[in-house]
């Protein structure tokens, strides 16, 4: 079986400008949500209570807030995952730890009349919040420095900074969903934009490898159309690998429930605008940054070690 | 061309074969067990104890599945739940006779079912985490500013005492803040007691000042001893911690250092969170009382040991068995006691404990001791109205200072004992609860359960695509997924790393990104037959020109992960742990592993017409 029987190049490049255009115009809309709406951050790093409760039969979440209001508890009730399960969310107050409130909180349900299980209980004071969106911001960082480093090391340094473009503005994308939705933003879905990440530059680093091949391999050919071949080399590879890990993904989005929907939410915006970003965002950018031929002429060097370098798809 | 050298396939097999052996004890699930640990620091947990609880269960006639010794407990395995609680109880009787004041800890716990020659050799199943197995999860804050100011408040007492022993005039001491002003009438007075100070605590770092017509001695904690001081204010309150979860009965709870002033307390299986609550806010109390001498005759010794003690005194037993008849007044408590440290006498070189008291202790122990030399007072740690004599030593001369040894009669494992039980009876510094997680059993199962059939279908489905787009490569490379994913697995239970609902999930992504490196493979298989290469060179070519990209895509994917595993915490700590070593473990299987199967397959046959990797034709 064969999906892709692609007999010419695709002149990808012809359209460089409409892509990057379409990538900016995204990502401006996810700074304007980001911006005006904000992230709905999970207790984790807000601080507060957060309670799941289980029911025998489907709950009424309008009536478990009025109980609690009138027990002087002012909380956020949602149902969560299926009409029996239902979140209960409070904000930091002083002096209230998770054990008082989780149970005066069973107390006032139990009084109501209705079995209800306490499933999960999570106590986050403001403190251990803030810390947490510092460190995710530093993992951020480091991440991205920590990539551009070694792209630079392993190709030049145009190819480093346009792919962590390419692959931050994913990010940005990723977070302005999150943002329109207001979408719950945990430390799960932290990992899985880190993830994404790491994943997404994988895309540029074979298509740059390819580059990199056919500037070595093309001795005629302009900048554009050897970043056309290369691009159309891989692109079966890229959908085929991009598909398995969306497969897994969709698994957890099926499967995985409510505690894992978020996170392969997130994966899944990052997969797909992985795809496209970093091939047809990262490679224009290393075009217009002025790659040339030049750069990739290694002088006089032993073709054994060559051959090994020049690794491609 | 394609063919492994014959220790290159040795070499995968063995790997294939230790893996799966580590993965193994993954399969046997869980049997119901009763633990049982030492409750206190002097009691140890060795063969004899063994001994008695299998003889305990044999006399009961319980049947048992098999019992172990390990570092600090006794474990016996049972068929069922029903034997299991049956035979806590009846343990619970035998190693504690006296069920109030209980010497061993007896908890129901789930051990391993697989066979002992696989805990023998260390494969133990992963180590769950509490979102998958249910249980409590405390994060506490330590207030080190309240250590060090209690610091700084004995160090005052100390300052004029000294100052008292020399009958150096001052205007007095008082604490500002983080320091310590000592006020003087004249310069000279100052110099002297600057250099008396400096000579005995050298844990002040000391400056002059002049405050209107005041010579002031300004003294703060010096950096080093500052630090030390909160060192020890966490490692006491682990200490402390340790011993009151030792009552709650909990398998295996978890007590660790988290950062320069945390404490993580992880208590699986226990769902009641406000009587943990308590047992982990709740202060020991330590009393020093005297021993009542006229009273302990053996004539009332026996008859207070039938219930029946005499007015105004105490029956306690000593740790070493012998009874004591103890005053009920307190001569002092435990918030007067800033420290207890195990060491040596100075004359003799016995082992001693030296405790240190604050200024106000330490005059109403010099009052104390001037007026009963020869007589016995006791230590007792009071704790849930219970007490326990920790020592009982003879006073032997008027002790001034603050600084009290207690020596005689006494090992270097005993000392250090009892120092550990006067340190412990309280918090060094009051601790905050920052972060609490309670997850129900029925939530742990559910977790588990997700997790594990998102792998499956996602694996699943996976591998049906690949076999069915790239033929016989799309099984080998499925097969190369597999290993990947025994490899993770007993990588994880060799570790013994926790795993949680994000590990799980990390599990499912790794492979789900792992595939990436065979597709990239036999892509430039095709590419090459394409091109016209034959087979063997097809083969050969693609594995040798996919190798860079593979090792650039896995190490930018890495730096990723590395930096959630530095930066991370909790739920993002256990994802990074499994993405990092499932990238690891993928390059492995998914190039060597693989190309080992391909060249089993193709390598050796004198020619090949045909690979099965699709329909490469059409170019």
């Amino acid at each position: 079986m064969e999906f892709f029987k692609i007999r010419r190049v695709i002149p990808f490049m012809r359209y460089a400008l409409i892509f990057n255009v379409i990538s900016l115009i995204t990502f401006v809309l996810a700074v304007f949500f980001l911006a005006t709406k904000g992230l709905n951050f999970s207790v984790e790093f807000t601080g507060g209570t957060l309670m799941e409760l289980s029911y025998k039969e489907s709950a009424d979440v309008d009536h478990i807030r009025q109980a609690l209001e009138k027990g002087g508890l002012k909380a956020e009730v949602q149902n969560f995952g299926s009409s029996r399960d239902v979140l209960i969310r409070m904000h930091p107050e002083k002096n209230q730890t998770g054990a008082a409130l989780s149970q005066k909180v069973t107390q006032l349900l139990q009084a109501e009349g209705k079995p209800v299980e306490m499933r999960r209980v999570e106590f986050v004071g403001p403190q251990v919040g803030e810390e947490l969106a510092e460190y995710g911001a530093l993992a951020l960082l480091v991440t991205a420095v920590g990539i551009v480093l070694y792209l630079w090391m392993r190709f030049e340094w145009r190819f480093g900074l346009s792919a962590i473009i390419a692959n931050l503005h994913d990010v940005v994308i990723i977070l302005g969903c999150f943002a329109l939705f207001q979408w719950e933003f945990s430390l799960p879905v932290l990992a899985a934009v880190l993830a994404v990440l790491g994943y997404s530059v994988n895309e540029s680093v074979v298509v740059f490898d390819r580059v990199r091949e056919n500037f070595r391999k093309m001795r005629k050919a302009s900048v554009p159309e050897v970043i056309d071949s290369a691009i159309t080399g891989v692109i079966s590879r890229t959908i085929i690998t991009h598909g398995c890990t969306q497969m897994m993904v969709t698994t957890m989005l099926v499967f995985g429930g409510a505690a894992l929907h978020y996170f392969a939410l997130a994966l899944t915006i990052g997969i797909l605008f992985g795809i496209y970003s970093s091939v047809l965002v990262a490679s224009p950018l290393v075009m217009w940054l002025g790659v040339n031929r030049a750069q990739f002429i290694v002088p006089v060097k032993s073709t054994e070690k060559d051959r090994n370098e020049g690794a491609v798809v | 061309m394609n063919r492994y050298p014959t220790w290159k396939y040795a070499l995968v097999a063995l790997c294939v074969a230790v893996a799966a052996l580590y993965t193994l004890p993954n399969f046997f699930g869980e049997s119901p067990a009763v633990q049982v640990s030492s409750a206190r620091a002097t009691v140890r947990v060795d063969a004899a104890l063994l001994a008695r609880v299998e003889s305990a269960l044999s006399q009961a006639s319980i049947a048992y599945t098999g019992a172990v010794l390990d570092a600090n407990s006794v474990r016996v395995r049972f068929a069922d739940t029903d034997i299991q609680l049956k035979a806590k109880d009846t343990v619970d009787k035998a190693v504690n006779p006296d069920p109030a004041n209980a010497t061993y800890v007896v908890a129901l716990n789930l051990l391993s079912a697989s066979p002992g020659w696989l805990t023998a050799i260390h494969a133990l199943p992963m180590y769950l985490g509490l979102d998958l197995r249910g249980g409590v999860h405390f994060l506490l804050q330590v207030d080190m500013q309240a250590a060090l100011t209690k610091r700084l408040e004995s160090l005052t007492g100390d300052i004029r005492s000294q100052l008292r022993d020399k009958g150096i005039r001052h205007g007095g001491v008082a604490r500002e803040g983080q320091s310590l002003r000592v006020r003087f009438r004249e310069a000279d007075t100052r110099a002297k007691a600057r250099d008396i100070i400096g000579g005995g605590i050298t844990d002040l770092t000391l400056t002059e000042r002049e405050e209107g017509a005041e010579f002031l001695l300004v003294a703060t904690l010096k950096p080093e001893a500052a630090k030390r001081t909160q060192e020890f204010a966490l490692k006491q309150n682990i200490t402390t911690l340790h011993n009151r979860i030792n009552e709650l009965g909990v398998a295996e709870p978890v007590i660790q250092q988290q950062g320069a002033d945390r404490i993580v307390v992880q208590l699986p299986g226990v769902q009641d969170t406000a009587k943990a609550k308590d047992i982990l806010g709740r202060t020991a109390t330590l009393e020093i009382r005297m021993v009542d001498e006229e009273k302990m005759t053996p004539d009332l010794l026996a008859a207070a040991a039938r219930g029946e003690v005499p007015f105004g005194t105490e029956y306690y037993v000593e740790r070493n068995g012998a009874p004591l008849l103890v005053k009920k007044q307190v001569v002092l408590t435990g918030d007067r006691l800033t420290d207890a440290q195990p060491g040596f006498d100075n004359q003799t070189n016995e082992p001693a404990v030296h405790l240190t008291l604050d200024g106000a202790g330490a005059r109403i122990f010099k009052e104390v001791t001037r007026e009963n030399v020869g007589k016995r007072m006791a230590i007792l740690l009071i704790e849930k109205g219970k007490g326990e004599v920790v020592t009982a030593p003879v006073i032997r001369t008027e002790i001034g200072g603050g600084r009290v040894q207690i020596s005689g009669r006494m090992s270097t494992v005993e000392a250090n004992d009892v120092a550990l039980l006067l340190r412990a009876g309280s918090l060094a510094a009051p601790m905050d609860i920052i972060e609490e997680r309670t997850v129900g059993p029925s939530l742990g199962r559910d977790n588990i359960e997700k997790g594990f059939n998102s792998t499956k279908w996602g694996f699943i489905a996976i591998a049906v695509f690949m076999s069915v787009y790239y033929l016989a490569f799309g099984l080998i490379s499925s097969l190369a997924l597999g290993v990947n994913l025994l490899f993770l697995v007993a990588l994880l239970s060799m570790l013994q790393a926790t795993l949680t609902l994000p590990g799980i999930a990390a599990i499912a992504l790794t492979l789900g990104m792992a595939i990436d490196a065979n597709v990239l493979i036999n892509e430039r298989i095709r590419e090459e037959l394409r091109g016209g290469s034959s087979p063997q060179a097809a083969i050969a070519a693609g594995y040798e020109r996919a190798w860079g990209t593979i090792l650039d895509s896995n190490i930018t994917t890495l730096i990723a992960g590395l930096s959630l595993l530095i930066f991370g915490s909790g739920p993002v700590r256990g994802f990074a742990v499994v993405h990092c070593l499932g990238i690891l473990t993928s390059i492995f299987s998914s190039v060597v592993v693989s190309r080992a199967v391909v060249n089993l397959v193709y390598g050796h046959r004198r020619k090949v017409e045909k690979l099965h990797i699709g329909n490469t034709a059409w170019k």
